[in-house]
């Protein structure tokens, strides 16, 4: 088992060096960066002067290394158009991208698996129908529609929910929190559901079949045979069986929910990582870019560590073809 | 006399498609006394899973039981509410199913799904449970169970699964067990051994068997009495020493003669021509009828009703005096 972990732990630092040499190609070959820093009437001594200063006319491989070694303690360089150290950026900005999409994904699991064990277990009623047909509309709406839709109802006509921003922050050392104020949350509801929202029914999709495939199996049938009550069945045997696969995509896919919350935080204008993102692609702020670059992958990579290492949990199986590498 | 275990009358298991009703099981008969195995043998899809289905109530939609009455020690079972057939299922019928491999859920330890039935049936306690299971194991002969049962499917042989497949058929002391071909999946060495373990525990524990098998050796070897099934009826039911030395109808001596013996006769073995008719294409009159090599008029028209001969009971038209007397 720790050999396992180890194996995949290494596997992953290797992943994060190929990630690394992709951020820095991005400022190699995305122009000349001291262009973007000076006046453009600065003599070319100035020039010089200020690419020797930033390491710029060391060899390649000496940039590289020392891009890695930065990069490796989250020091990213300093923002062309802030004039602030990446680092710290990211550090504002974090917390309120990771509070949003920790908050879509739980919502997303919660009605997801609720919405798929009904829709599988019900599948003749009414409810579960509908469920089919929301799921539908959840998984072809685009993201920046439904938010669109979101403001228009609650924040225009009924005026219940704020359209931008966080609300009120408390301040936890670094880690700015909008869950600890009533605007906050408020805040907080309508960004949740725009970005959970195919998350949600993707999972609830996923769930139904899974579910549906389980509920034929063999062990199954035995179970009944058994006399379990229903309950046991469907919530002990089935259920447990249907999650993993549930736990690949919903690690996966908070991978993403962090990376294309993007569009989310663009349409609410939420001050997270994407709206910073997005300023610097606009502004060609290649250390923001390169920096986010880096950032998101370190969270993939980790959520398929912690993957990896959660199916063994769920399945027995894979713990006993772990130990034994074949 | 007591009344048996089991005692299905005139049996009828209807299937809903969408090409129209089709009736997998129509009229079967028998029952099963303490302590008494009885085989049931056919082709595939002569309705033999199906009647053990119906008898501890898992036929599922679109499937249903429409007509005739299963009694279990004298109580009728068929019409029982969903809840007090859970409460049969298990407690007083188990079951043994084909495949051990799938039979187990793989995520759970085999202990934890042993214990799980118990409590579900007793008013154990979780050590008291564990011991039972321990005691379980034990019996159908697993060895270091208190070990063994703290393992997953997984770590278990195919024969082995089937082992504690029938410790979890045997968790309530049942009245009744269902065995749905136990001996398919498995190899010829282990075949032997599981089916002189489902022998020992039925005459130990005085439960009845319904075996459901193809292997005619199983059934020679295991039953008391056999009945030989053919699309959703019963063809013959009888002694097995009776029915397998002296066949009276003519299927079931085709399928008697087409058992191959190790005697050395150089004879090439004799099959039954064609094949079983579709249930949505079954004949009028003796289901059996074109393949029937002593196929007579009456056969075609008039479906033959079980008629008692000796301790054999047959739906031949063959055996019926008012054939002989008109013939």
């Amino acid at each position: 088992m720790l050999a396992f972990t180890l194996r995949r732990a290494i596997q992953a630092i290797g992943v994060m060096i190929a990630v690394g040499i992709i951020a820095f190609a991005m400022f190699r070959f995305a122009g000349d960066p001291v262009s973007q820093l000076v006046a453009i009437d600065a003599s070319s001594a100035e020039r010089a002067q200020i690419r020797q200063s930033l390491g710029l006319d060391d060899p390649f491989i000496v940039q590289f290394g020392r891009y890695l070694f930065d990069a490796a303690q989250f020091k990213f360089g300093v923002s062309y158009q802030f004039r602030q150290p990446v680092s710290d950026l990211l550090k504002e900005r974090m917390p309120a991208t990771l509070e949003l999409a920790v908050c879509a994904t739980i919502l997303a699991l919660f009605f997801g698996i609720i919405m798929g064990v009904f829709s599988a277990l019900r599948r003749d009623s009414l409810m579960a129908k509908l469920f089919q047909m929301v799921s539908l509309i959840g998984i072809s709406l685009p993201t920046f529609l439904i938010g669109i839709l979101l403001i228009y109802l609650f924040s225009v006509t009924l005026g219940w929910l704020p359209s931008f921003g966080r609300g009120d922050v408390v301040k936890l050392g670094w880690w700015s929190t909008g869950l600890l104020t009533l605007s906050g949350w408020k805040a907080l509801i309508m960004p949740s559901i725009t970005l959970g929202l195919f998350q949600m029914t993707l999972i609830m999709r996923l769930v139904r079949a899974e579910m549906l495939e389980v509920l034929r199996t063999d062990y199954i049938r035995f179970a009944r045979a058994r006399g379990l009550t229903t309950r046991a069945i469907h919530f002990g045997h089935a259920l447990r069986n249907t999650l993993v696969p549930v736990i690949t995509v919903v690690g996966l896919q908070f991978g993403s929910v962090i990376a294309f919350s993007i569009i989310t935080e663009q349409v609410f204008q939420w001050p997270g990582m994407g709206l910073l993102f997005v300023q610097a692609v606009q502004n060609v702020d290649i250390p923001i870019m390169a920096a986010y670059l880096i950032m998101v992958s370190l969270i993939f990579v980790t959520i398929n560590l912690v993957v990896d290492i959660l199916y063994t949990v769920v399945d027995p199986r894979l713990r006993a073809t772990i130990s034994r590498p074949a | 006399m007591t009344a048996p275990v089991l005692s299905v009358r005139n049996l009828q298991v209807e299937f809903e498609t969408r090409r129209g009703t089709l009736r997998a099981i129509d009229g079967v008969s028998y029952d099963i006394a303490k302590g008494e195995v009885l085989g049931v043998v056919g082709e595939s899809g002569a309705g033999k899973s199906v009647t053990g289905l119906a008898v501890i109530g898992l036929i599922d939609r679109p499937g249903r039981i429409s007509g005739g009455e299963i009694l279990l020690s004298g109580l009728r079972i068929d019409n029982l509410p969903p809840e007090e057939m859970r409460k049969v299922r298990g407690k007083r019928i188990g079951m043994i199913f084909q495949d051990p491999l799938t039979s187990l859920n793989p995520l759970y330890r085999v202990g934890d799904q042993i214990i799980e039935t118990i409590k579900t049936h007793t008013n154990l306690t979780d050590q008291q449970a564990r011991k039972r299971a321990i005691d379980l194991l034990a019996e159908v002969g697993i060895s270091a169970p208190e070990k063994r049962i703290d393992g997953y499917p997984h770590e278990f042989s195919g024969g082995m699964r089937q082992r504690v497949v029938i410790a979890l058929a045997l968790c309530a002391e049942p009245e009744l067990i269902i065995a749905d071909e136990p001996t398919t999946a498995l190899d010829v060495s282990v075949q032997a051994q599981i089916i002189s373990l489902i022998k020992r525990l039925g005459r130990d524990h005085g439960t009845a068997v319904m075996l459901v098998t193809h292997d005619m050796g199983v059934i020679a070897e295991t039953c008391d009495r056999v009945a030989v099934m053919y699309a959703g009826r019963v063809a013959e039911i009888g002694p097995v020493q009776e029915v397998i030395k002296n066949p009276l109808h003519p299927y079931a001596k085709g399928l008697m003669g087409a058992i191959p013996t190790l005697a050395g006769e150089d004879k090439r073995l004799v099959q039954i021509p064609g094949s079983m008719p579709r249930l949505s294409a079954i004949p009028p009159g003796c289901s059996f009828n074109p393949r029937c090599s002593a196929v007579f008029d009456r056969c075609r028209i008039d479906r033959p009703e079980p008629l008692r001969q000796g301790t054999q009971a047959v739906a031949c038209h063959l055996y019926d005096r008012a054939t002989e007397t008109a013939a």
